[in-house]
C-alpha cells in the first residue's frame, strides 16, 4: 500500500470561507472545479452560497508558462528523433547517438533556463523576479540530475574516463551557479591535474595510471612526513588536501558549494581510477561528512544519492515526487528505456513505467488548450494504452473552427480511426445544417463516407424544393460529381436536378425517360412520387407526343400504386377535406392527361410503324 | 537552400506575412508580421529580421528574428493581410475583421477599425445570434474582401463603417481563400473544390463563372494567382494536390500535380520570380516548385490541344518574347520533369500553417509553435 511521502500541500481559494461552508469538486482530466456551497456545518443553511464564483484548479502550472512552452515543444522534436532511431544500430554507434540525443536534451533546458534568468533578471516585480529565479533553480537541479544520468547510466562511463566526466559536471554546475565563486574553484582545481592526465589522445591505459598515480601520491606522502613544507602552514594543507586527507578538504568548505563537489574533489585525489559501482560509498560518506549532523539531505540530494547507488527506479520516483510536471521524468525514463535499462516494472494496469509516465505526461498537454498537438505523438509511442487514450481524448477538443477539425480529422485518418472520423464529421454536419449550410453538412458527410447523413441532407434539399418550389443552392446541386453516389437519395437529388435542366433545355424525350426511370427504379421516395408526376403533366400536354405507349402505361400503374396506398393523415377535418380536394383534383387531372397521351401514343405507334 | 533559422515562439502561428516594401525600393524586406491561433490569449505580432551584423544582448544571429511588437487579438488569427506599410486586416475566428495599426516611433500596434459582425450565420438582430469565423482576407487598397464559415462575401472599404457590398449566401458550403484576379472580380475556393468568379460591377448574387475539379469534390483551401498573368491561378486542396488552372480556358485545370500528403494550406506565386511556387502543409513540409528553364525549345510540352494552340499562336506573333511570359505553369508536363521540387525545412515538423515570400527572403510558421525565416531563397 502506498504510504504518503509528505505532507499534502493546502491551497486556500479566494473568498471561499471554508471554515463556514463546505465546499464542492469535481475531478477533470486535468484540472479541479471547486466551488462554495450553501451547506452549512454547524449553522443554519444560508440560501446562497456568499462566494459567488466556480474556481478551476491547476496543478501543473508549467505548461502555462510561455518559455517552458519552448521547453515542451523543442524536447517534443527531440523524442520524435530518438523514437525514430533504427532499431538495428547497436554498439557503440548506438550508444553515441543515445548520449547525442541526451545532449540535446539538456541544451534544450540550458536554453530555457537562460531565457528564464534574463527574464528574471529584467522583471520589474520583485515577486514575479522570486518566480523565475526559483524557475531558473528547478531548471538547473533538472539538468544537474539528467547530467549524472548521462554520465553513468548512458555514457556508462567506465573507471578512468569516468572522474574526467564527473570534474566536467561538476565544473558545469558549480560554475554556473556562481560566477565569482567559479575563479577560485578554478584555481583550486590544480592544473597539475590536466597535465597529468594528459587530457586529449590519452593513450595509456588504466593500470599505467594508476601505477603513476600511486607514485604520485607516495611521493606527496613522503614529503609530508619528511615536513618539507613545515614552514609554511598553507603549503602543508595543500599537500594534504593532494593527499585526499578529508579533514583538510573539509576545511575549505566555503569553496566547496555542496557535498557532489566535495566529493569529486576527494575522489580526485584519494582515489581516481574509482570503479562506478565504488562510487556510492564515497557518496554516502561524502554527503554525511559534508552536512556534518547540521542539516538534513533535500530532495536534490537523495536524487543525486539513488543515482550514484545506480538505482534507476529510485531516481525516477523521488523526482517524480519532487517536480510538479511529468515533462523531467517521463523524457528521462524513455530515454533510459531505450538503453535498456529498465527492467519491465509492471505497475497496477499492466503498462511498464515508461508509458506510464509517457501517458501521464501526454495527458498532461491534451489539458491545455494548444499542447495537445504535441500530446498526440506521445500516445503514437505507448504501445499498450496509448491509442486508447487518444482516441478518448482526440473526440473531446473543443472544435471552434473549420480549420481546427479539419486537423483534428487528419491526425484519426492517419491512425484509421474511423470511428472518430464518423462522429466527428457527424457533429460538424449536424452544426452546419442547423446553420443552414447544406453544402458544408454534404462535404462533411462525404469526408466521412457517411451514407445516412448525406440522405438527410438530401431530404433538406427536396423540402426546400417542395416549400418553395425552387432550388437552393444550384451550384451544389449541379456539381455533385462522383459523390452522389453516396447515397441513394443523393442520386436521386442530382438525377431529379438534371430532369429539370433537360426540361429548361428542352430536351424532352431525355427528361421523359429520365423522369420514368426514377420512379421505376425506387430511388425517388415515395413521398415525393406525387411531385414526380405532377411534373410529368406538362409533358403529358405537350403537342408532340412524348411518352410512349408503353411509358404512359408504367406512369398509370405508378399512379394506382400511389393512390391505392395512401396512408391517413391524422390532420383535422376541414384540413383534411381540403387536402383531399386538391389530392383528388390533382389525380383526376393525372389520369385525365395519362388517357389522352395514351390514346395519342398508341395511334401515333399504330400509325408509323413501330416508332 | 542554406541558412534557415528557427525560433521557438510559444504560440502556435496560423498566419505570416512580410510587410510589403515601398514601391521602387531596392531594400530586402525586413519585417514580418505572425497571428496566432488556438491559445486563449491570441496575439498579432510583428517581427523584425534586423540589419546585418546585428548582434543583440544574448548574441543573437544575422538571421535571428526579434520581436518588435505584439497586441492581443480575440480569438484564432484565420488570415492576415497587410493593406499598406502601417496597417494590418486580421480576419478572426469569432467573425471580426479588424484593421490594426502600427506605430513604428514607438513600435506599438492599436486597433484602428473593426467589422465586428462581418460574418454570421444567424443575424445580429436576432436572438440567437451565432457568428461564423472568417477565413480568408484580401486587400487591394482602399478595398478590402472577407469570405467566411458562412458563405458569405463581403466588400470593405477602409474608413466606411459598414460593407460597401455584401454577397449572402455566395457559397453553400464554406468559402476557404479569395484572391483578386482584375481589379472588379474576385476568385473564391469552396469546400466543395470549386472555384468561382465573382464581378463586383455585376448587381446579382450569381457567380460570373464556376469551374470545378473533375472527379471527387476535394476541399480547396488556398488559392493564389500568378503575379504578371491574370487569368493563371494556382489552388491546393485537402488531398495536398496542387492545380493550376486557366480560367479563361474551360472549368477544369489546366494540370493536376500530386504534392503533398495533407491538406495543402497555403500556395504561393514568387512576386517577382513567378517561375517559382511555394506551399506549405499539414503534413509538415513546405515546398519550392522551380519551372524556370533555359530551354528554348518547347514543342515537346504541348499536350493539350487547346493551349497548344494558343501557345503555338503566341509563339509566332510574338517571335522574340522571352519564354517566360508565357506561363511555364500552363504548359507544364509533369512527366518531362521540368519541375525542381525541393523541401526547405530541415526536418519533419508539425503542420506548416502557412508562409510568405518576398525577394529572397522566405518566412513560414509552424504548429510546433516555431517561425522559420530565410534570406537566401535563390542562393
Amino acid at each position: 500500500m502506498e504510504e504518503l511521502d509528505g505532507e499534502p500541500t493546502v491551497t486556500l481559494i479566494p473568498g471561499v470561507n471554508s471554515k463556514k461552508n463546505q465546499m464542492y469538486f469535481d475531478w477533470g482530466p486535468g484540472e479541479m472545479l471547486v466551488c462554495e456551497t450553501s451547506f452549512n456545518k454547524k449553522e443554519k443553511s444560508e440560501m446562497v452560497p456568499s462566494c459567488p464564483f466556480i474556481y478551476i484548479i491547476r496543478k501543473d502550472v508549467d505548461v502555462y508558462s510561455q518559455i517552458l512552452r519552448k521547453l515542451f515543444n523543442e524536447s517534443h522534436g527531440i523524442f520524435l528523433g530518438l523514437q525514430r532511431i533504427d532499431e538495428e544500430l547497436t554498439g557503440k554507434s548506438r550508444k553515441s547517438q543515445l548520449v547525442r540525443v541526451s545532449k540535446n536534451y539538456r541544451s534544450v533546458i540550458r536554453a530555457c533556463m537562460e531565457e528564464m534568468h534574463q527574464v528574471a533578471i529584467a522583471a520589474k516585480d520583485p515577486a514575479n523576479g522570486r518566480q523565475f529565479s526559483s524557475q531558473v533553480s528547478i531548471l538547473s537541479a533538472m539538468e544537474l540530475i539528467w547530467n549524472l544520468c548521462e554520465i553513468l547510466f548512458i555514457e556508462v562511463a567506465p573507471a578512468g574516463p569516468l572522474l574526467l566526466h564527473l570534474l566536467d559536471w561538476v565544473r558545469l554546475h558549480v560554475c554556473e551557479v556562481d560566477s565569482l565563486s567559479a575563479d577560485v574553484l578554478g584555481s583550486e582545481n590544480p592544473s597539475k591535474h590536466d597535465s597529468f592526465w594528459n587530457l586529449p589522445g590519452n593513450t595509456q591505459t588504466l593500470t599505467e595510471l594508476e601505477l603513476k598515480w600511486q607514485h604520485w601520491h607516495e611521493e606527496c606522502e613522503r614529503y609530508l612526513q619528511d615536513s618539507t613544507f613545515a614552514t609554511s602552514p598553507h603549503l602543508e594543507s595543500l599537500l594534504k588536501i593532494m593527499l585526499g586527507d578529508e579533514a583538510a578538504l573539509l576545511e575549505q568548505k566555503e569553496l566547496l558549494s555542496n557535498w557532489y563537489h566535495f566529493l569529486v574533489t576527494r575522489l580526485l585525489y584519494s582515489n581516481p581510477t574509482v570503479k562506478p559501482i565504488d562510487l556510492h560509498y564515497y557518496a554516502q560518506s561524502s554527503l554525511d561528512l559534508f552536512l556534518g549532523g547540521e542539516s538534513s539531505p533535500e530532495p536534490l540530494d537523495n536524487i543525486l544519492l539513488a543515482a550514484f547507488e545506480f538505482d534507476i527506479h529510485q531516481v525516477i520516483k523521488e523526482c517524480s515526487i519532487a517536480l510538479s510536471n511529468w515533462w523531467f521524468v517521463a523524457h528521462l525514463t524513455d530515454l533510459l528505456d531505450h538503453c535498456k535499462l529498465l527492467q519491465s516494472h509492471n505497475l497496477y494496469f499492466g503498462s511498464n513505467m515508461r508509458e506510464f509516465l509517457l501517458l501521464e505526461y501526454a495527458s498532461g498537454l491534451f489539458a491545455h488548450p494548444s499542447l495537445w498537438q504535441l500530446g498526440v505523438d506521445y500516445f503514437d509511442y505507448c504501445p499498450e494504452l496509448g491509442r486508447v487514450s487518444l482516441e478518448l481524448h482526440i473526440e473531446r477538443i473543443p472544435l471552434n473552427t473549420e480549420q481546427k477539425a479539419l486537423k483534428v480529422l487528419r491526425i484519426c485518418e492517419q491512425r484509421q480511426m474511423t470511428e472518430q472520423v464518423r462522429s466527428i464529421c457527424k457533429i460538424l454536419a449536424m452544426k452546419a445544417v442547423r446553420n443552414n449550410r447544406l453544402g458544408s453538412a454534404l462535404s462533411w458527410s462525404i469526408r466521412a463516407k457517411d451514407a445516412a447523413f448525406a440522405t438527410l441532407v438530401s431530404d433538406r434539399f427536396l423540402r426546400d424544393y417542395c416549400e418553395r418550389g425552387c432550388f437552393s443552392d444550384l451550384d451544389l446541386i449541379d456539381n455533385l460529381g462522383p459523390a452522389m453516389m453516396l447515397s441513394d437519395r443523393l442520386t436521386f437529388l442530382g438525377k431529379y436536378r438534371e430532369f429539370h435542366r433537360m426540361y429548361g433545355e428542352k430536351r424532352f424525350a431525355d427528361a421523359a425517360s429520365l423522369l420514368l426511370s426514377l420512379m421505376t427504379s425506387r430511388i425517388a421516395p415515395r413521398s415525393f412520387w406525387m411531385t414526380l408526376l405532377t411534373d410529368a403533366l406538362p409533358l403529358l400536354e405537350q403537342k408532340q407526343v412524348i411518352f410512349s405507349a408503353e411509358q404512359t402505361y408504367e406512369l398509370m400503374r405508378c399512379l394506382e400504386d400511389l393512390t391505392s396506398r395512401r396512408p391517413v393523415h391524422g390532420e383535422s377535418d376541414t384540413e383534411q377535406l381540403q387536402d383531399d380536394d386538391i389530392e383528388t383534383t390533382k389525380v383526376e387531372m393525372l389520369r385525365l392527361s395519362l388517357a389522352r397521351n395514351l390514346a395519342r401514343a398508341i395511334i401515333r405507334e399504330g400509325s408509323l410503324e413501330g416508332s | 537552400m542554406e541558412e534557415i533559422y528557427a525560433k521557438f515562439v510559444s504560440q502556435k502561428i496560423s498566419k505570416t506575412r512580410w510587410r510589403p516594401l515601398p514601391p521602387g525600393s531596392l531594400q530586402t524586406a525586413e519585417t514580418f508580421a505572425t497571428g496566432s491561433w488556438d491559445n486563449e490569449e491570441n496575439y498579432i505580432s510583428l517581427w523584425s529580421i534586423g540589419d546585418f551584423g546585428n548582434l543583440d544582448s544574448d548574441g543573437g544571429f544575422e538571421g535571428d528574428h526579434q520581436l518588435l511588437c505584439d497586441i492581443r487579438h480575440h480569438g484564432d488569427v484565420m488570415d492576415l493581410q497587410f493593406f499598406d506599410q502601417e496597417r494590418i486586416v486580421a480576419a478572426s475566428s469569432t467573425g471580426c475583421v479588424t484593421v490594426f495599426l502600427h506605430h513604428p516611433n514607438n513600435q506599438t500596434l492599436s486597433v484602428n477599425q473593426q467589422w465586428t459582425t462581418a460574418h454570421y450565420h444567424t443575424g445580429p438582430g436576432s436572438p440567437s445570434y451565432s457568428s461564423a469565423p472568417c477565413t480568408g482576407v484580401v486587400c487591394n487598397n482602399p478595398e478590402i474582401v472577407t469570405v467566411g464559415e458562412d458563405g458569405r462575401i463581403n466588400l470593405f472599404r477602409a474608413d466606411h463603417k459598414e460593407a460597401v457590398r455584401t454577397i449572402d449566401n455566395a457559397d453553400s458550403s464554406t468559402l476557404h481563400a479569395v484572391t483578386f484576379l482584375r481589379t472588379p472580380e474576385i476568385l473564391t475556393v469552396n469546400s466543395i473544390g470549386q472555384l468561382k468568379i465573382w464581378d463586383f460591377r455585376q448587381q446579382g448574387n450569381e457567380p460570373s463563372q464556376i469551374l470545378s475539379l473533375t472527379g471527387d469534390r476535394v476541399p480547396l483551401h488556398c488559392v493564389d494567382r500568378h503575379p504578371n498573368q491574370q487569368h493563371v491561378v494556382a489552388t491546393g486542396g485537402q488531398d495536398g494536390m496542387l492545380s493550376i488552372w486557366d480560367v479563361r480556358q474551360g472549368t477544369m485545370p489546366v494540370s493536376l500535380l500530386k504534392a503533398h500528403e495533407a491538406e495543402m494550406w497555403e500556395v504561393h506565386f514568387h512576386p517577382s520570380n513567378p517561375e517559382h511556387l511555394f506551399t506549405c502543409s499539414e503534413d509538415g513540409s513546405l515546398w519550392h516548385w522551380d519551372a524556370s528553364t533555359d530551354v528554348p525549345e518547347k514543342s515537346s510540352l504541348f499536350h493539350q490541344g487547346r493551349s497548344s494552340t494558343f501557345l503555338s499562336h503566341s509563339i509566332s506573333n510574338q517571335a522574340n518574347v522571352h519564354q517566360s511570359v508565357i506561363s511555364s505553369w500552363l504548359s507544364t508536363d509533369p512527366a518531362k520533369d521540368r519541375i525542381e521540387i525541393t523541401s526547405l525545412l530541415p526536418s519533419r515538423s508539425l503542420s506548416v500553417n502557412t508562409l510568405d515570400v518576398l525577394g529572397p527572403c522566405l518566412v513560414c510558421g509552424t504548429d510546433a509553435e516555431a517561425i522559420y525565416v530565410t534570406r537566401h531563397l535563390f542562393s
